[in-house]
């Protein structure tokens, strides 16, 4: 229901009306704050100096603002013997986030179409018991896991971990399409058959176009998910191919050090910029997938 | 250079006594949780230590939890079959996975350079598996200090530190009564356990501690002085301010910096904290051995790995020699804020509270009152420590008796035994 | 000619299997990746794993142990209160959120950002931030009082019977932007002719939504439900950053019960155990779900 069909919803016009956007934007507005205080706050410290969080306010707003932390964080923070800062992780992270998004949601994507569309028997049950890989809690397979990694000679290295979060991926990724082809009417593949189109070429000319918006959710969500794992990327990378968040992970969490929060909330946001990226960019295509389905409507 | 040149020697010799050996160099990867801080550095003298003979290290470093983590991706790579040549592990942990049959010995660098002779005995045996040094020790904590600050003591007229638990609670109520909080105090498990053990000690002594707490005899677990010792852990809580709970160690300690409250019990970590707001012993806050006259130790060690390969072997034997050297258990403690675990090194260039420490741990030594640490993992399996934590963390933040809290923890440790 | 009928009934016989042919080895990869693994683990169960894998067996000694341990009572409860409030409160903003944000609201873009990116952070560090903001001496309370309401308090995160709420409302903070995403979507692809013609029929706004689009929806509600599902089972972060399973182990739930006793305390044929017994959990509740959901789909 986009662009064009809400008159319905609330009519246009009126004293009525208007009461009733003003109610709209204050709750939306008060559900913004919600969400923002905590960001707020992380902001607030991370331009803090060391100083004034030892004997401030911890919520206060910084008196000066200061980018120490921020270069810190980047440049020179220390992860245990090595002070690059978080700069040399972030492109682990990339370099392990883009091919598993990007394999898991393709895999996603044919696997909901193939039972959707190509309805065979069986196809819901084998839909269901993928389905429910996505509730195997990960501390109990971590063991025989990091086992098949080492029997595959993938252990401690990057590909292993892409090859781990895109096999955990998968339930989601297909529950994502599964439900979104399932709303889709069926007559379009029928026709695209009946004019001799393939299992594929349907698929890459028809289905997948039309998927954007549940692309969309699938992306946010694998991509969500893998950047800021962190049990996998502990216990399956060694050292140097750690991901961020286990680097995230060193520079915030002191055992008996001195702890320096803004250089943590700096930290912290650094790592979250790729996602918060991809919120923002897959954001935008959200709303023409939104045109793709009205052209379909 | 002078020192470069000696560690050379120390290596060229065992290189010789470990014969087929011809390289110079080793490698070694170490899985470790000292990230940040105090603690990065030091682990970065090692390195340099370690580099400066040749040597290649791979540093494997995962923060979190005490290690919990680390010991997460320990699994998995012993599983995985490329476990790290040396480990940040410590206390009975050691013996687990040397049980396992997963861990080398470096009994021929520990003969060479008779380590048995310069460490504490109860630390030494903790060291060893089968009468064979698996693990080299880098420090010593002590875990039984009061932390305090001398302004705010004044204000109630206090001049002494206590040096009994009941010193302690008629100060604590004086200083109820005038408003301040008596004991800054972290509300996590380990902290409490902390308090917990301290309490112990100056209640029922060091033999006493020896029984319950690390041989875990039933009898000394329900005896009246284990529930004298949650009688007065109750009486501490009400020492506590109300927002405790959850509060991170070095928040408790900024507020005993701040004025904010009187007394922490803390290991001697929280030194560090002191130092780097430029604080100074003595003047600005004062450190005092809990009551019990004794010594609760906490170390912490690297631990060696099971791997293969020459190279690998000899930077494992490298780095155990370079560990227990003098020289870098100076640097390395001066960086962490301990004390060096061998006990021949001058402590010409520490505080008053570490020369303090050493002066206690060497009389602890002769009459026998060194008691090594439950809390933080020195004394017990984790497993019966996980119980520990369970109940007196459970018994510090509910109403529970202390009848009760004698009750289920005996239980509890004789189910997890 | 033959050849080339061949060639056509071979390809159409190719073209029937190849939904099957795709599917397959991605099912395979889960029978073993998913299912060997928890065989695996219901294996260790009855053995007497500690530090690492032990195969002796050791019969029902383990739940017996973990039956045995206060803890896993509270830590079992707590799921029970958690995921029943986290689900049910997550779901009702994001239909609420998404069904608001569909009014042609102006800077809509900006706003989902908005509720979108908590899901961006690890809660690493966020989970230090709710510490402060919940935290009586530091955040909400303080500010109450320093503007001048002595009287207010809010000390959940200090409570050991309330903690648990903390939890709550930060996994409701992190996660109900994401349910608002999924229901957004959802509803961008009701159809307008039916929206239309509804309210041509003179429907008012409340029985559109309550009698025609949510209704609609129910694929959508099967995604969101599991995927809440998921997050509650598995919050490990959120409590380990949050309350570190505090006050006492008030606040523990069975993924950190799991974790400390596979990790923390070696003792691997405990955490086993508590895995088998959560894993029975979800399945008497997932199962029956999935199955009446797929039958309403299925054709």
């Amino acid at each position: 229901m986009s662009g064009s069909g809400t008159d319905g919803i609330v009519r246009q016009g009126g004293w009525r009306h208007r009461v009733a956007r003003v109610v709209l934007y204050a709750i939306l507005g008060l559900f913004c704050l919600y969400y923002l205080v905590p960001l707020v706050i992380m902001v607030s410290t991370s331009f803090k100096s060391l100083e004034e969080i030892r004997t401030g306010s911890l919520i206060s707003l910084p008196q000066e603002i200061r980018f120490d932390a921020w270069a810190k964080a980047w440049g020179s923070a220390c992860v245990g013997v090595r002070c690059d800062g978080l700069r040399p992780y972030m492109w682990n992270s990339v370099a392990m986030v883009i091919p598993a998004v990007f394999i898991s949601t393709l895999l996603g994507a044919l696997n909901g179409y193939a039972l959707t569309k190509w309805r065979f028997r069986g196809a819901d049950v084998i839909f269901a018991l993928m389905l429910f890989g996505a509730f195997i809690p990960f501390q109990v397979i971590l063991l025989p896991m990091a086992r098949a990694l080492g029997m595959m000679g993938l252990a401690g290295t990057i590909p292993g971990l892409i090859l781990v979060h895109t096999i955990y991926g998968l339930a989601f990724t297909t529950l994502f399409f599964r439900n979104f082809f399932i709303s889709v009417s069926d007559s379009i593949v029928h026709a695209a058959m009946v004019d001799g189109a393939g299992f594929f070429s349907i698929f890459f000319r028809i289905v997948l176009p039309m998927a954007i918006p549940a692309m969309v959710v699938t992306v946010i969500w694998q991509f969500t998910q893998i950047w800021n794992d962190f049990l996998f990327g502990v216990a399956f990378t060694v050292g140097d191919s750690n991901p961020v968040t286990v680097a995230l992970n060193n520079v915030v969490n002191t055992s008996t050090g001195v702890k320096e929060y803004n250089v943590d909330m700096a930290a912290a946001i650094i790592a979250a910029l790729p996602t918060l990226a991809v919120y923002v960019i897959a954001g935008t295509y959200f709303v023409r997938g939104l045109a793709a389905g009205a052209v379909k409507g | 250079m002078f020192q470069h040149m000696k560690i050379l020697a120390a290596t060229v010799a065992i290189g010789f006594a470990t014969a087929g050996m011809a390289r110079a160099d080793g490698t070694v990867e170490v899985l470790h949780w000292w990230t940040s801080g105090g603690e990065a550095k030091a682990v970065g003298e090692l390195k340099k230590a370690f580099e400066a003979q040749g040597g290649t290290w791979e540093d494997s470093p995962i923060a979190g939890g005490g290690g919990d983590a680390a010991m997460t991706a320990l699994r998995a790579r012993v599983v995985a079959g490329n476990p790290p040549a040396a480990v940040q592990l410590k206390g009975p942990g050691i013996q687990e996975w040397a049980e396992q049959g997963a861990l080398n010995d470096v009994e021929d660098v520990a003969e060479a350079e008779k380590w048995d002779s310069v460490l504490p005995p109860v630390l030494a045996s903790i060291m060893k598996y089968d009468g064979k040094y698996v693990a080299a020790p880098v420090n010593i904590h002590r875990v039984d200090w009061f932390w305090a600050n001398p302004e705010v003591l004044a204000k109630a007229g206090i001049t002494e530190m206590p040096t009994t638990w009941d010193e302690f609670n008629t100060m604590a109520d004086k200083l109820k009564e005038m408003g301040i909080t008596p004991l800054a105090h972290g509300g996590q498990p380990w902290q409490d356990a902390t308090v917990f053990e301290d309490v112990v000690l100056g209640i029922g002594g060091a033999d006493f501690f020896r029984k319950a707490l690390v041989d875990l005899d039933q009898e000394a677990l329900t005896s009246d002085t284990m529930i004298k010792s949650f009688d007065q852990l109750r009486r501490m809580r009400g020492y506590v301010d109300a927002n405790f709970s959850g509060r991170d160690w070095n928040l408790a300690t900024a507020m005993v910096m701040k004025g904010e409250a009187a007394f922490q019990i803390m290991g001697d970590w929280a030194k560090g904290e002191f130092l780097a707001a430029g604080k100074v012993p003595g003047k600005d806050f004062l450190c005092a051995p809990t009551p019990g006259k004794g010594f609760v130790l906490n170390s912490d060690s690297f631990t060696f790995f099971k791997v293969s390969g020459d190279d690998r072997l000899k930077g494992q034997k490298v780095l155990a020699s370079l560990i227990m050297s003098p020289d870098f258990q100076e640097t390395f403690n001066l960086a962490k804020g301990s004390i060096p675990a061998r006990t021949d090194v001058p402590l010409t260039k520490f505080d008053a509270c570490a020369i303090k420490s050493h002066e206690d741990l060497l009389a602890a030594i002769k009459n026998n009152s060194l008691v090594p640490s439950m809390a933080h993992e020195m004394a017990v399996p984790r497993s019966v420590r996980g119980e520990f934590l369970d109940v007196v963390t459970n018994f510090f933040n509910s109403d529970m008796s202390s009848e009760d809290a004698v009750k289920t923890l005996a239980d509890a440790v004789k189910r997890a035994q | 000619m033959d050849a080339q009928a061949n060639h056509r009934t071979f390809s159409r016989t190719f073209e029937r299997w190849l939904p099957k042919i795709v599917v397959s080895p991605l099912f395979a990869a889960s029978l073993v990746f998913v299912y060997g693994f928890i065989a695996w683990t219901v294996y260790i169960s009855f053995t007497k794993s500690g530090v690492m894998p032990n195969y002796t067996f050791d019969g029902l000694a383990q739940y017996d142990r973990l039956w045995g341990t206060p803890r896993w009572y509270v830590a079992l409860w707590n799921l029970f209160v958690f995921s029943t409030l986290f689900i049910a409160i997550s779901t009702a903003i994001g239909i609420l959120l998404a069904i608001l944000l569909d009014q042609r609201v102006r800077a809509e873009g900006f706003i989902r950002t908005v509720y979108l990116y908590p899901m961006a952070l690890s809660f690493i560090v966020t989970g230090t931030v709710w510490k402060w903001i919940l935290n009586p001496g530091l955040g909400l309370e303080r500010l109450m009082h320093m503007a001048g309401f002595t009287d207010f308090t809010f000390d959940w995160l200090v409570n050991s019977r309330m903690a648990i709420y903390t939890v709550v409302i930060a996994g409701v903070w992190q996660s109900s932007g994401y349910a608002m995403a999924l229901f957004l979507a959802g509803l961008r692809s009701v159809d307008d002719e039916i929206l239309k013609a509804a309210s041509i029929d003179g429907a008012g706004p409340v029985r559109i939504y309550s009698s025609i689009v949510l209704p609609m929806m129910r694929p959508v509600f099967l995604s969101t439900i599991i995927i809440l599902a998921h997050l509650a089972i598995k919050s490990f972060d959120l409590v380990i950053a949050l309350t570190g399973g505090g006050p006492g182990y008030a606040t523990d739930m069975p993924a950190t019960f799991m974790y400390a006793f596979a990790f923390q305390r070696s003792e691997l044929g405990v955490a086993a155990a508590s895995a088998v017994m959560m894993l029975m959990t979800v399945t008497a509740i997932i199962v029956p779900y999935l199955y009446s959901e797929l039958r309403r789909t299925g054709r």
